[in-house]
């Protein structure tokens, strides 16, 4: 039996109907047609599908959709307010952080919310806290020089 | 620059009749590109220059100037991140003496640009880019030729910047947009690349050369750009394909009325081609699930895993069919050595995993098929989906949106063809994303493969016999580098068990592993430092530079003779592709854990004049830590034709923590034409990474991946 979920999306009231059982992921994708956050995996073992939920980071992918109720989600498309990125997504900018692309949403949320629990991480914690995203084209040394770039500029 | 095309409208664009590419109908441009003109670049003047054996186009179509000044470059290769998009780009606007900013690319779409042939093997660099210069090269003389007949000048007092022809003396100008409009100019634009144009001198580059950024970066960082698995149609279903449980079963019979039955499902049987689509991928999968229980297959995969994959392809190693290469007498050659050596070497199966697994979009209307795919060949796929579907291939259009990794695991077009075949049955727009277990289990694999090397050294310690066979994986760097009187190399084909295919830079990670690590071996077999061992027997230039300095920067000269218990430095180097690499790295050994940590690499790199500096140190640190996975960690298992661990939980690919220090360098050759850079950078790392090992502990490890556990002590 399907079911009607209330939820947050990038700061708009979405309404839903559908299987409980369905991914977060295939709602934001299929349904409101927000591709920036990707399939990986699907095990959660990848951070493709990281999005922030109630502003911590959850694996899209993982969560039944009847989980994602009454929170807010935010996706790589809500960062930015306007034409004003988000640091982050400056960050990964300024720095050339990426080749095919591919992994990066993820690698953004995943920077955005390790910034906002540690705004000042050493090179390990980035390490660690930005452990659990792959990037196959191997592009994390300028992704960790983009994190730390990152925080430099929201301490600023 | 996909989704502009999304805006104006396929069917429109490519209704009008195309009977061959060279006369692709001028009206589809002016809808997509605007009025303008356009300039050709023809076969006969890629021969002529050398660069035959390529899959150039016919006379085909390259750059399109607008009325309004802006340009637009075609090109058939695909964008995935190597950066094609935004060198072609640079190659463009710096002929054309315009800013990258007024360039606009259209890649990979079989109705628009010129078949280029499938995008592999750092072949765009070498042939692709040189393409666009002249094309554009030939664009600014005519134009500049056309405003000094205008001023009655002669053509070479005339500047040309920024898109603005000028001539100094009266301060007359005209631009490429008034040009545009110029009948003159039109007809000679009908003419193809002069045989004869000259390209600027790399001293000269003001926009190839820089570190321009990725062109699409913003799209990216925002969410915006489409890969192939986001391109989202009207009215579109999501489809899943029923997979064997093994390879090379066939399926017996299957029960589909559970799934014809459930709501909103359309099932598709045509033979072996079981398909479900539904208005969500979950329901799709749901049905999948469904029918899948009652099918009933008929297993034909040979008894082998992955535990004894090596000598299943020695045994079916078809040794008379030998690809053999022969200098001077082998055998002669171990009839003077002092000392001989023999050993085998072996890679496992390994997979590209991209992060996008293969995914594809079509869409079948008015008798037109349209597929939106993730792959390496536009124009093969669209041969591929054609076939499929029974179609004429100027039915069928193929548009490769940028998209999300290959590393030569895209070759093939499956998700393509799946994608029509289901969108033909059902009449409706349809998507195929692989599961990441589908990529694992049915994308082909990089060949295992057994590598059996036999040399000999003199009494002077250099080696005068060499002798190298390759079974299974091929031929790419099978030759030696090293000046060696007496060389055998041969590439033997095998039966492989499960799907193989290319892989980022083929063979020659296998082949340099092996021919580096045996390099070690002579090298301690002749009491010789490694580095001093490979000098001796190198005479290449080049190689001689990159592997010089990667040793100065490295300090290998006083690390190598630092003994320290577990603690280890190795050096290799190799050339393909016309590109040279040479690396230093050291390890630490957990021998009671049985674990190899990799510190830090020293890379240095060289495959010509760098087009693009930040994008080349892209390539080069992910070449090192790509080859970080298949030289400690990545290996496909399987047993009687099935996957054992298709998922990144159970295949372990390289993550932050894999990271060691990291000091690449990048040599800036401008004496030679340029090299792809994307490859060749790969195949250093695990030869130097086994051969640290071999410092640290003595144990020389022979397989791929090097598996700590092979170095516990308790």
């Amino acid at each position: 039996m399907d079911v009607t979920v209330k939820l947050r999306v990038n700061g708009e009231e979405r309404t839903v109907t559908t299987d409980p059982q369905r991914r977060l992921l295939d709602v934001l994708r299929e349904e409101f047609h927000l591709t920036g956050t990707k399939y990986g995996c699907g095990e959660g073992r990848c951070g493709a599908c990281l999005v922030l939920l109630d502003d911590r980071r959850a694996y899209s992918c993982r969560v039944p959709i009847t989980m994602a109720g009454g929170k807010s989600v935010t996706t790589i498309e809500g960062l930015a307010s306007g034409d004003s990125l988000h640091p982050v997504q400056e960050a990964f900018l300024e720095e050339g952080a990426m080749q095919c692309g591919y992994c990066t949403p993820g690698m953004i949320i995943s920077a955005v919310a390790l910034l906002k629990e540690n705004p000042n991480p050493t090179d390990e914690q980035i390490v660690a806290g930005m452990n659990g995203n792959i990037c196959r084209c191997n592009g994390y040394v300028k992704i960790q020089n983009a994190v730390r770039r990152a925080a430099e500029k929201m301490r600023r | 620059m996909e989704r502009d095309l999304d805006k104006a409208r396929p069917d429109a664009l490519t209704r009008s009749a195309q009977p061959e590419r060279s006369s692709l109908d001028r009206r589809a441009f002016l809808q997509v590109l605007g009025s303008g003109i356009l300039i050709s670049v023809s076969e006969p003047l890629i021969r002529a220059q050398g660069f035959a054996g390529s899959p150039v186009s016919r006379l085909s179509a390259r750059l399109y100037i607008n009325e309004d000044g802006s340009i637009t470059a075609l090109s058939g290769k695909v964008e995935e991140g190597q950066g094609p998009r935004t060198e072609l780009a640079q190659a463009a606007a710096e002929e054309l003496r315009v800013s990258i900013s007024r360039i606009r690319m259209i890649m990979a779409d079989t109705d628009l640009v010129p078949d280029d042939g499938i995008t592999a093997g750092s072949r765009t660099t070498p042939v692709n880019v040189i393409q666009m210069r002249q094309a554009a090269a030939t664009a600014r003389e005519l134009l500049t030729e056309h405003a000094a007949k205008v001023w009655q000048v002669d053509p070479a007092s005339l500047e040309v910047r920024d898109g603005v022809i000028t001539n100094s003396k009266t301060g007359q100008t005209m631009t490429y947009a008034d040009l545009a409009k110029a009948k003159e100019v039109v007809a000679a634009f009908a003419q193809t690349v002069r045989p004869d144009v000259r390209v600027t001198a790399v001293t000269d580059w003001k926009v190839l050369g820089q570190p321009i950024p990725k062109l699409d970066a913003r799209d990216i960082v925002t969410g915006k750009h489409r890969y192939p698995s986001d391109i989202v149609r009207p009215n579109m279903l999501y489809g899943r394909v029923l997979r064997a449980p093994a390879y090379g079963a066939t399926l017996e019979s299957i029960d589909l009325s559970v799934a014809q039955q459930m709501k909103d499902v359309v099932v598709v049987r045509e033979g072996q081609f079981v398909a479900f689509a539904a208005p969500s991928s979950q329901r799709a999968e749901q049905a999948m699930a469904a029918a899948s229980k009652s099918a009933s297959w008929k297993l034909n995969a040979p008894s082998v895993s992955h535990r004894n994959v090596h000598a299943y392809l020695k045994e079916h190693a078809n040794r008379s069919g030998a690809r053999e290469n022969v200098t001077g007498s082998v055998e002669e050659g171990f009839a003077q050595a002092r000392k001989v050596l023999s050993e085998t070497y072996t890679l496992a199966y390994i997979q590209h995993a991209p992060m996008e697994p293969r995914a594809a979009v079509a869409e079948w209307s008015d008798g037109r098929m349209t597929v939106w795919a993730g792959c390496d060949g536009p124009f093969r796929a669209r041969r591929d989906v054609a076939q499929a579907c029974g179609l004429p291939e100027e039915k069928v259009r193929v548009i490769i949106p940028d998209m999300g990794g290959g590393f030569g695991g895209k070759h093939s077009a499956e998700a393509a063809v799946e994608a029509a075949r289901i969108a033909k049955a059902v009449g409706r727009p349809v998507s195929v994303r692989w599961t990441r277990e589908e990529e694992f289990t049915w994308a082909y694999c990089r060949p295992a493969a057994v590598i059996e090397c036999r040399a000999g050294l003199n009494d002077s310690n250099s080696i005068v016999a060499w002798d190298f066979t390759n079974i299974n994986a091929g031929s790419a760097a099978i030759s030696t580098p090293y000046e060696v009187p007496n060389v055998r190399t041969a590439s033997v084909s095998s039966n492989s068990p499960v799907p193989q295919g290319s892989y980022r830079v083929l063979a020659a990670t296998g082949n340099n592993f092996a021919r580096e690590s045996f390099m070690d071996e002579l090298a301690a077999a002749a009491g010789a430092d490694p580095l001093e061992f490979r000098l001796a027997h190198l005479r290449n230039p080049r190689l001689r530079r990159v592997l010089e300095t990667a040793a100065k920067r490295f300090n290998w000269a006083s690390r190598i003779k630092k003994v320290t218990p577990n603690l280890g430095v190795g050096l290799a180097c190799g050339t393909e592709k016309n590109s040279c690499v040479a690396a230093c790295v050291e390890v630490a050994i957990d021998r009671r854990r049985g674990e190899i940590k990799v510190r830090e690499i020293c890379e240095v790199f060289e495959c010509g004049p760098i087009l693009n500096p930040p994008n080349l140190l892209s390539q080069v640190q992910g070449c090192i830590i790509m080859g970080l996975g298949g030289a400690l960690s990545e290996e496909i298992e399987f047993e009687n034709g099935k996957i054992l661990n298709p998922r990144f939980s159970a295949y372990d690919v390289p993550r932050f923590r894999d990271v060691p220090k990291l000091d690449v360098h990048l040599l800036n050759n401008t004496d030679i034409p340029p090299a792809g850079g994307g490859e060749t950078p790969i195949i250093a790392v695990a030869p130097a990474i086994g051969n640290a090992i071999f410092a640290a502990t003595g144990v020389r490890l022979r397989a791929m991946p090097m598996r700590g556990a092979s170095l516990r002590q308790t």
